[in-house]
This record gives structure tokens, C-alpha cells and sequence, in this order.
């Protein structure tokens, strides 16, 4: 069986090599679409909100308030500001994982996507701890003692590749045990019996991952800035 | 004997003995949960906070064994040592 990400068909050429639209590419783009699409309706609606929130403003109020105390909660008061950030990024982890109930194939279960979202943490880290600390920020490396500098340096490039892969290996895992589970039964059974396990691994692991990202993110951007 | 074929089979039992570091993961979660479960008995108006402790640092003790199963599809679906033939 192949589990592998599958070109669709030949995007443009680049110096005689062909650029395909993948299928990571095609569910990127609809998880894209839907966000935007979300986006869209609730700032066209965002003028008819009242002081007191009622239906489709209480959902939107709701949401935007559990990311930032998450954000308030994890990464102290001094960076709060973040918070659209991360809800942003948790939002796109979120759908990406829940495309694979629609039959497309999940971003997440390719390890570029997964790596890009760990290497913009992974600047966010430095950038952020930079700003707040300036001159104390180099000398985070040496501690506790110079000599330990290069196990410094090392430990602050495991943290991406780390976030990268854990994301990956849990959402390809579900790939290929739901591909393996379809391909074992007979087709008269495929409708009710892998359900069950859509709910584990699509609906409960995506949103864990998607929630342990996020946090974990947070943790770090706070830990470097000494916000914490 | 074909070398190819044996350093396939090889690589799949390897690729099985990769899913073994699940073995340990497993155990430091199971640990993580009880020790959770021990602290909201305690204090159970900490909830919250020890649930989200402890799924940080399920997700943490999780990496290890990821790192198994990258091997393991490393072996089946890419494997470096058909190169070297």
C-alpha cells in the first residue's frame, strides 16, 4: 500500500522540471479557503455585534476569549498580544486535522507543513526572546556554566524539529492505520465499522495535537522571554 | 540469496522492532495519568491545571516513541540502505 503524498497533476515548469499540485497542496488550499471564507463573515458582521452578545457573536466572543486566557495563562500578561497569533495558528492545525474526515488527505501528515509551522515558532522563539531580554538573551546560553554552551545550542534546535515530528508521526500514524483498516475490510463493511475509530483518530488526536502545539509553542516563546 | 531481498527483510524486522520504543512512552504516560489522577483526587479544584500539565507532558514523553515510528516508515517507504548495494 502507499501511503505517500501524491502529485495531482503538473502546476507550471521551472527550469524544465515539472511542479505538481500535490494532494497536501489541494487540502492546504481548501483549509485556506474555508478559514479565509470564515474570516470574511465574521468581520462583515463585526459592525452589527452588540454589547450584549447573543448567537453567532456569543460563538466568535467565546473563542477569542479562551485563546487569549490561554495565551494570558501560559505566556503572562506582557505578552498577550500574541494571542491572535497562536489562535490563527490553532485554527489552521485544527481544520488541516478535521480534513481528513472529508476524505482529503490531512497538511499535517506532511512533514513540510509541519516543519514550516515549527520553523515560524522556531523564529518567534528568538525574535520574541531577543526583543525582551536584549543583551541577557546571549547570555542565556552559557548558563549555567560556559562549557555547556554547544548543549545549549543543540537543545534549542532539537525544539522544532521535536514539535515538527510529533504532529507529523500522530497524524501519518492515523493515515496509514485508518488506510490499513479500509483496505482490510470488505466493502460492504467499510460504512459504520471505522467510525469509531474516525472518532480516535481524527476527531480526539487532531484536536489534542492541534491544542499541545499551541501550547507548547507558548511555553517556549514565554520560556525564552523570561515572561514566565 | 538476492542481497536485495534480504536487506528488505531485514529492514522490516527492524521497522518492527522500531514500534517497540512505544514501550516506554506507554509507561511514562501511564505514570503521567496516574500521578495526575492522584493530584485532582488530592485537590480537585486544581482540575484544569494538572489536566493541562499532564497533557503537556504526555505530548513531551510521547516524542520518543514518534521518533521510533519515523524510523519504522524511514525503513518501509524510503530506505537508505538499497542505495548503498
Amino acid at each position: 500500500m502507499d501511503f505517500t503524498n501524491k502529485n495531482l497533476w503538473v502546476l507550471f515548469e521551472w527550469n524544465g522540471e515539472p511542479i505538481y499540485v500535490t494532494q497536501t497542496l489541494l487540502s492546504t488550499w481548501v483549509v485556506m479557503g474555508v478559514l479565509i471564507v470564515l474570516a470574511v463573515v465574521v468581520r462583515l458582521r463585526i459592525s452589527s455585534f452588540k454589547g450584549v452578545p447573543k448567537g453567532f457573536q456569543n460563538v466568535i466572543e467565546t473563542l477569542v476569549e479562551l485563546t487569549s486566557n490561554l495565551a494570558r495563562d501560559n505566556m503572562g500578561a506582557e505578552l498577550d498580544g500574541l494571542g491572535g497569533y497562536f489562535f490563527s495558528i490553532f485554527g489552521f492545525i485544527l481544520l488541516s486535522n478535521y480534513s481528513g474526515l472529508f476524505g482529503l488527505r490531512s497538511p499535517t501528515a506532511d512533514l513540510a507543513t509541519t516543519a514550516a509551522l515549527a520553523l515560524m515558532t522556531f523564529f518567534m522563539i528568538h525574535a520574541v526572546g531577543l526583543y525582551k531580554r536584549r543583551g541577557k538573551y546571549f547570555k542565556d546560553f552559557l548558563e549555567p556554566i560556559p562549557v555547556l554552551l554547544p548543549i545549549n545550542l543543540i537543545g534549542e534546535l532539537s525544539k522544532p524539529i521535536s514539535l515538527a515530528f510529533r504532529l507529523f508521526g500522530n497524524m501519518l500514524c492515523g493515515v496509514i492505520i485508518m488506510g490499513l483498516i479500509y483496505g482490510m475490510l470488505p466493502i460492504a463493511l467499510r460504512i459504520l465499522l471505522p467510525d469509531v475509530l474516525h472518532v480516535y483518530f481524527d476527531i480526539l488526536v487532531g484536536a489534542l495535537q492541534a491544542y499541545i502545539f499551541t501550547v507548547l509553542s507558548m511555553t517556549f516563546v514565554a520560556q525564552k522571554a523570561g515572561t514566565r | 540469496m538476492d542481497p536485495k531481498a534480504f536487506i528488505l527483510g531485514c529492514s522490516a524486522l527492524a521497522a518492527g522492532i522500531c514500534t517497540l520504543s512505544g514501550l516506554g512512552s506507554g509507561l511514562g504516560q501511564g505514570i503521567a495519568a496516574g500521578k495526575a489522577a492522584e493530584a485532582v483526587g488530592r485537590q480537585p479544584e486544581a482540575r484544569g491545571a494538572v489536566m493541562s500539565t499532564m497533557l503537556i507532558g504526555a505530548a513531551v514523553a510521547e516524542t520518543c516513541s514518534i521518533y521510533g515510528l519515523i524510523i519504522a516508515l524511514i525503513l518501509l517507504m524510503a530506505n537508505p540502505l538499497i542505495a548503498l548495494l
